[in-house]
């Protein structure tokens, strides 16, 4: 049983990694910058979504808030550059640790709640942080914040000539979430998470501290999607509340990993390399007009995956393995 | 700030408040039934909103009289959206709690892109209607007729829904179907049934809301985001399950929004009913009347 489930670990690694070589060697054939900006909304999603599934897939605790640690990332390093010249880089690094330290901060209060009681709280904190934001002047109120070009440079974290620097940043990105959660998965961390998510009261009766489980997994999560929020801010160098702390960027960012497979460690990719393409496209190719066909296309996907696939799409690829097990 | 103000500002978050407890009604109704979370709730309303408004536009009536009208269309769409969705959802046998909120989820997005393809994206309101604007003072405190027959309607459907639960055949089937759904199949219930019909009325509950809140809010695709998280809040701000704290949460979310609003700038006006929802279920993790 070990061996096999040692094996299928390492089956995982290489795959992941010929995965990221095919990838990293993609923008050799894609010329095209459209479809270079959709790769690097796929890997930024990928990179989100899976670390949003280490506390909401691997530990259970559901949180629809979690645009709250991406928005805190990327305000902490636009605001950071923009107001005191301090480099993206630094900002990064700031934005996860202001995000994890918060998620700690506020999961001390939370993990007392349970089900819809938890889901709600996050919704409602992130929102609370989106109408202090969107009423902060300093920090460009409702219209936020413009981030100013100062020429290409990796110091400055900054590219107006071509978008490759950002596609491997994402696609470093990606593969840190990817191999965290893959670490993570055969860690004592990830034994306690599955077990807090099966059952909290077994898991505390057989000494899985609980509370401090849940705190391990905010703390990794908020941080790496600070980062990515980071790595947003300075992609499209403007944010503004709304698009990057409203309830609605919680979901998005949710749902490859919902629709890909929740908890495992292939959803989160598998749901971005499918999800992302297919609403960039419908966008542009049928919701140019603003008339909310992409929506209902878009809309109508996920309704259609959830229901047919409740364990996700990875659930297609593993009919075999779950056989042989 | 005069004693008047702060009156004046308590009376009409009473009302809100009351109209919040009917938008609430049907989500706690559907949630204390089944343990489903809508999440499209927000949409029906937004429907009911505009069925209200081309009840108007088209054949000139007024809200008021198609109130019950699009109670009814509401309760048919609710009815055929457990039937086409939910029944399905509920089968899932992994993940049932994601897949009840992302297949509700999926579809309030195709709602907002429907209406935006079909309404377009455009504000509309309703300009004349026999309450519209209109206001009554009662010992000197202004109070819109809107929202005062709005309330009054949620007292009223209230009270109907205590009675229709408690004394009726279907009530009694309702209250079965939720203690136990694998029981009643026993006694010849159908439990589809029983959910199509607690849908429907979940949703009737909310197009009597929508065709009040449309003769003084504006009607948009994403009027529904604002107001559903609104409705979470006061169905957990009661506790889940209960339908009557629904009712009590819809008073407490209007007179918190009232009063933040005399302290904060209108635009927080929010963040006082999320404060108290946080510091309600730190003090008690199921909400005041939910069962512990």
């Amino acid at each position: 049983m070990d061996t096999h489930f040692a094996q299928r670990r390492r089956r995982d690694l290489i795959v992941a990694l010929c995965l990221a070589a095919l990838a990293a060697l993609a923008p050799l054939f894609v010329k095209d910058v459209y479809v270079q900006n959709i790769m690097v909304l796929t890997l930024m999603y990928a990179a989100l979504s899976q670390s949003w599934n280490i506390l909401s897939g691997y530990c259970g605790q559901i949180s629809l808030g979690h645009a709250l640690y991406f928005g805190l990332g990327a305000y902490t390093t636009a605001l950071l550059f923009t107001k005191f010249g301090v480099l993206p880089w630094f900002g990064m690094l700031a934005g996860g640790a202001i995000s994890a330290l918060i998620a700690m901060a506020l999961g001390y209060p939370c993990f007392r709640l349970r089900g819809h009681y938890f889901v709600i709280a996050t919704i409602v904190i992130a929102e609370i942080a989106l109408l202090l934001i969107q009423n902060w002047d300093w920090a460009g109120a409702a219209l936020g914040i413009d981030i100013p070009m100062r020429g290409d440079s990796w110091l400055k974290f900054q590219f107006t000539r071509s978008k490759l620097p950002y596609f491997y940043f994402a696609l470093a990105l990606a593969c840190i979430a990817w191999f965290v959660t893959w670490w993570l998965e055969d860690s004592k961390w990830g034994y306690w998470w599955r077990a807090v998510k099966d059952n909290p009261d077994a898991a505390e009766s057989l000494g899985v501290v609980v509370f401090n489980s849940k705190m391990g997994a905010a703390a990794v999560s908020a941080f790496l999607v600070a980062v990515g929020g980071s790595f947003y801010a300075q992609f499209v160098s403007y944010i503004d509340p709304e698009s990057v702390m409203g309830f609605q960027f919680s979901l998005l960012m949710a749902l490859p990993a919902v629709l890909g497979g929740i908890g495992t460690l292939w959803g989160p990719v598998l749901g971005a390399v499918i999800l992302i393409p297919l609403t960039e496209l419908t966008r542009s190719f049928v919701g140019g007009s603003g008339r909310g066909v992409d929506l209902i296309v878009y809309g109508a996907l996920i309704v259609a995956i959830s229901l047919a696939l409740p364990r996700g799409l990875v659930s297609v690829f593993s009919l075999r393995k779950g056989a042989a097990r | 700030m005069t004693a008047e103000t702060i009156i004046q500002s308590l009376a009409s978050g009473l009302l809100m408040g009351l109209l919040y407890g009917l938008i609430a009604a049907g989500l706690a109704l559907i949630f204390g039934l089944m343990d489903v979370v809508n999440f499209a709730h927000g949409e029906f309303l937004m429907i009911a909103m505009y069925v209200t408004f081309f009840l108007f536009a088209f054949f000139a009536i007024d809200p008021l009289l198609s109130a019950p009208l699009v109670a009814a269309a509401l309760f048919v769409f609710g009815a055929v959206v457990y039937l086409l969705i939910v029944r399905f959802a509920m089968r899932a046998k992994a993940n049932a709690g994601m897949v009840q909120i992302f297949s509700t989820f999926g579809l309030a997005i195709v709602m907002r892109g429907l209406a935006q393809y079909f309404f377009t994206p455009d504000y509309r309101s309703i300009p004349q209607s026999w309450l519209g604007g209109k206001t009554v003072s009662i010992a000197g405190i202004y109070l819109p007729e809107p929202q005062l027959i709005g309330a009054m309607l949620s007292i009223a459907a209230f009270v109907a829904l205590y009675f229709f639960i408690n004394r009726t055949d279907f009530g009694r089937a309702l209250e079965a179907t939720r203690e136990d759904a694998g029981a009643v199949a026993l006694v010849g219930i159908d439990k589809n049934r029983v959910f199509a019909l607690g849908w429907g009325l979940g949703a009737a509950l909310v197009g009597l809301a929508g065709a009040i809140m449309a003769i003084f809010f504006y009607i948009y695709p994403d009027v529904g985001a604002s107001f559903a998280l609104i409705a979470y809040v006061t169905v957990a701000l009661g506790g889940f399950g209960s339908v009557f704290g629904a009712f009590a949460g819809g008073i407490i979310v209007g007179l918190v929004e009232a009063t933040t609003a005399l302290i904060l700038p209108p635009s927080l006006k929010s963040v006082g009913i999320y404060a108290v929802y946080l510091l309600v279920v730190f003090i008690r993790p199921r909400g005041l009347f939910g069962s512990m």
